[in-house]
């Protein structure tokens, strides 16, 4: 039976247009894009392009907006460190409960290392920012707001745009970790107070290993590695070439597909969601279904382990992850969900579907069909499920 | 995913004995849906012979918690009472071909299972983890005296293993210090027992033990005196990646009217403070693990509702010792 893919918010499949736009790169087209000769011009122009189709994605408003890094890991990094030391006389951090680790560790970092105060603002259950929390955090002590455009665990879309208006009121800079969003929600960075934003390759059908970092131009900007002029000084070490041209390619991609990721791809997470809620009881939707990315749909389900969920799925063949804790090596459930104030009798149960441009009608089939047997097997197994839920007492989620 | 040996996933898909028994006499409760896993073990037990006849298990928790009850169910099954106490969780491991290590603590869950439904058949109250000796770490609940025994029982020399084997350690780890003396500690009485080479014992640096029992006896009876109080967690002092609020110890046992009660007068204890900010709570209704309460005043419609929610239910559960939900009712609620 074909395998089926629903775990696009961890890595999505490199697109076949993406490999062959990449391939010469690897053999004839090996040319240094820095060098002057001819064998490094024709890369370099090329390198140009792929730019030029990033910046379209991203609506910048000018040329060399963009460094390219390692991948989202190294943007977030870069733009915090970048910020706290272009800024000196600030040292607060401001961020969210819900941030990726690639943010979280290192605010935490720079907080006992003690070269920053760090406030973590707070959501609410449906995982919406605490406005008011936001607003009272905010100072001219603040050197940074660093805040995802979408999670990655659920999908909730934070006011962006607005956001980073109420910081540039303080004169922080505004930092964005946009790994989720690039590609499935338009983005226009011209007009906006975004100073920067972080995006990864491999989220977007390019390859693992190349990212970006978007600097507005005149924001203040201090480079994490150094020892070279690549990217203008702003991130030493020769570039990555054959991805930085898989990322332009994957980029305009994106594009094209933007409308589909609202259409298509939104219309087979609304049915396999639908479908599960419908089929099975006691279980709801994590995350704001007002404003999410078209693609994620974090399901909790009440008494069971995500693991065991898993396990089934991987054996139907159904690709999938959790947010609860066994599954990801760590014990606790996630911080995403426990900053949502999830119950715990649900949160260890939830599970995490992604769709992207390569999913098909089939797909949400096969996992309706298995779904409802794999809950009722494990529920069976659940010292915690009384069969008294089924039917007879509804269940009503607050949060709803 | 993690690296399940085939019959590991064979008692996973396909778990024996799985299911509630009817007619058991014997039935022994471990874990809590907070911590991520729970088992409950159902026995029947021949009162003449003292032979388990049968055996049946219900088992929240990942792959492997499943496989490690059922495959306990299938070891004891025939065996006496006796018999089956010396089974050990190495043995339930063993018998599926091993587990990840990061998974032996499922192994442990089987066995302090087995050990509390015996106890319950014959009568005792069987000391299961959270009443044994200190709480060491909080976040996963783990006490002492379930750490010593898993040091023991399976040579364990790192915190690392006592992680594996016991989840303690595994969140925020402020319980470290604690689990290296209790290791090092354990491991030197092992070895004058003759049960471990020297060189392999841990050990802290210049750990007297006499000093760190009479420091722990200090700190115990100092804990004892005054209950700590809970600090006032506020929005940006909380990193997200600390761990979640600790439980104490579940108070077992309580009827639905004391649960009330008690739900009823932590609400009392609440309520000044809140009337101090301009607002008010009011219990309505318990329902399951659902606490329903009305907020008024300055609680209503506040930016921060939650944050107070949040709040009432963290108190709640600290002194409750079990997960509730609170729920707001009314205008208030979303
Ligand atoms: S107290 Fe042990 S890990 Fe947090």
């Amino acid at each position: 039976m074909k395998p089926v893919y629903l775990d696009n918010n961890a890595t999505t499949r490199v697109d076949p247009e993406v490999v062959s736009a990449m391939l010469p790169f690897f053999s004839e087209q090996f040319g240094n894009p820095s060098s002057i000769h001819s064998f490094g011009a024709s890369v370099g122009a090329a390198v140009k392009t792929a730019r030029g189709q990033l910046q379209a994605l991203l609506g910048t408003a000018h040329d060399h907006e963009i460094i390219y890094t390692s991948g989202g890991t190294e943007a977030d990094n870069t733009a915090i460190l970048s910020a706290l030391e272009s800024l000196p006389d600030r040292n607060e951090i401001v961020t969210s409960k819900v941030e990726h680790p690639a943010v979280l560790s290192l605010c935490q970092h720079l907080e006992k290392t003690g070269r920053a105060k760090v406030h973590y603002i707070g959501v609410d259950s449906l995982g919406r920012i605490d406005i008011e929390a936001y607003r009272a955090a905010l100072s001219d002590k603040v050197a940074l707001v660093t805040l995802m455009w979408a999670n990655n665990e659920t999908g909730t879309i934070f006011p962006i745009e607005g956001l980073a208006d109420l910081a540039k009121e303080h004169g922080a800079l505004f930092h964005t970790d946009a790994v989720q969003a690039v590609g499935k929600v338009p983005i226009s960075l011209k007009d906006s107070s975004i100073d920067m934003l972080s995006l990864s390759g491999h989220k977007l059908h390019a390859p693992k290993g190349i990212g970006a970092l978007y600097v507005k131009r005149g924001a203040r900007f201090k480079p994490l590695l150094r020892g070279g002029h690549q990217e203008r000084g702003r991130r030493a070490g020769t570039e990555n070439t054959p991805a930085i041209i898989g990322l332009g390619k994957a980029a305009e991609l994106a594009l094209a597909h933007m409308s589909e990721e609202q259409t298509r791809v939104k219309a087979l997470r609304d049915r396999l969601e639908g479908g599960l809620l419908q089929r099975i009881p006691n279980c709801f939707v994590n995350g704001d279904l007002h404003d999410r990315l078209p693609n994620t749909c974090n399901i909790a389900f009440e008494y069971v382990e995500g693991e065991g969920i898993l396990l089934h799925l991987t054996r139907a063949g159904i690709a999938a992850s959790s947010g609860s804790a066994c599954t990801s090596g760590s014990l606790e459930p996630s911080h995403v969900l426990r900053a949502m104030n999830i119950p715990f009798t649900a949160a260890h149960g939830s599970i995490r579907f992604s769709l992207s441009r390569d999913n098909v009608d089939e797909d949400v089939d096969r996992v309706l069909e298995t779904m409802p047997g794999i809950l009722e097997k494990l529920r069976a197994l659940s010292p915690f499920w009384t069969g008294d839920d089924k039917g007879g007492k509804e269940f009503k989620p607050v949060y709803a | 995913m993690w690296d399940y040996t085939d019959k590991v996933k064979d008692y996973f898909f396909n778990p024996k004995n799985a299911g509630v028994l009817n007619e058991a006499n014997a039935v022994g409760e471990v874990g809590a849906i907070a911590c991520g896993d729970a088992l409950k073990l159902m026995l029947s037990v021949d009162p003449e012979s003292e032979v388990i006849l049968e055996a049946k298990f219900q088992t929240f928790g990942c792959g492997s918690a499943i496989a490690s009850s059922s495959a306990l169910t299938e070891i004891i099954i025939g065996k006496t009472l006796d018999e089956a106490l010396k089974i050990t969780n190495q043995d339930i491991a063993d018998f599926l071909g091993g587990l990840p290590p990061e998974k032996m603590h499922c192994s442990v869950m089987g066995y302090e299972a087995l050990q509390s439904a015996v106890a319950n058949y014959r009568g005792e109250v069987w000391k299961d983890d959270h009443e044994e000796g200190e709480l060491v770490c909080k976040c996963f609940g783990v006490d002492a005296g379930l750490i010593e025994r898993a040091i023991k029982m399976n040579k364990l020399t790192t915190v690392e293993q006592i992680t594996d084997y016991t989840k303690a350690g595994g969140g925020c780890l402020t319980c470290f210090d604690k689990l290296e003396e209790i290791l090092s500690n354990a491991n030197a009485e092992m070895v004058a027992e003759g049960l471990l080479a020297e060189h392999e014992a841990y050990r802290v640096g210049a750990a007297d033990p006499k000093k760190l029992k009479e420091k722990a006896q200090a700190a115990k009876a100092q804990a004892a005196q005054a209950p700590q109080p809970q600090p006032q967690q506020t929005l940006t002092q909380i990193s997200p990646l600390a761990p979640m609020s600790p439980l104490p110890p579940p108070s077992a046992g309580m009827t639905n009217l004391q649960k009330i009660r008690m739900i009823e007068e932590i609400i009392e204890e609440l309520r000044p403070h809140l009337k101090k900010d301009g607002g008010d709570c009011e219990l309505v209704d318990v329902d399951g693990s659902n606490v329903l309460v009305k907020l008024s005043g300055a609680c209503v419609g506040c930016q921060l509702s939650s944050v107070t929610l949040s709040g009432i239910q963290e108190r709640l559960m600290a002194k409750l010792g079990f997960p509730v939900r609170v729920v707001p009712v009314g205008r208030n609620a979303h």
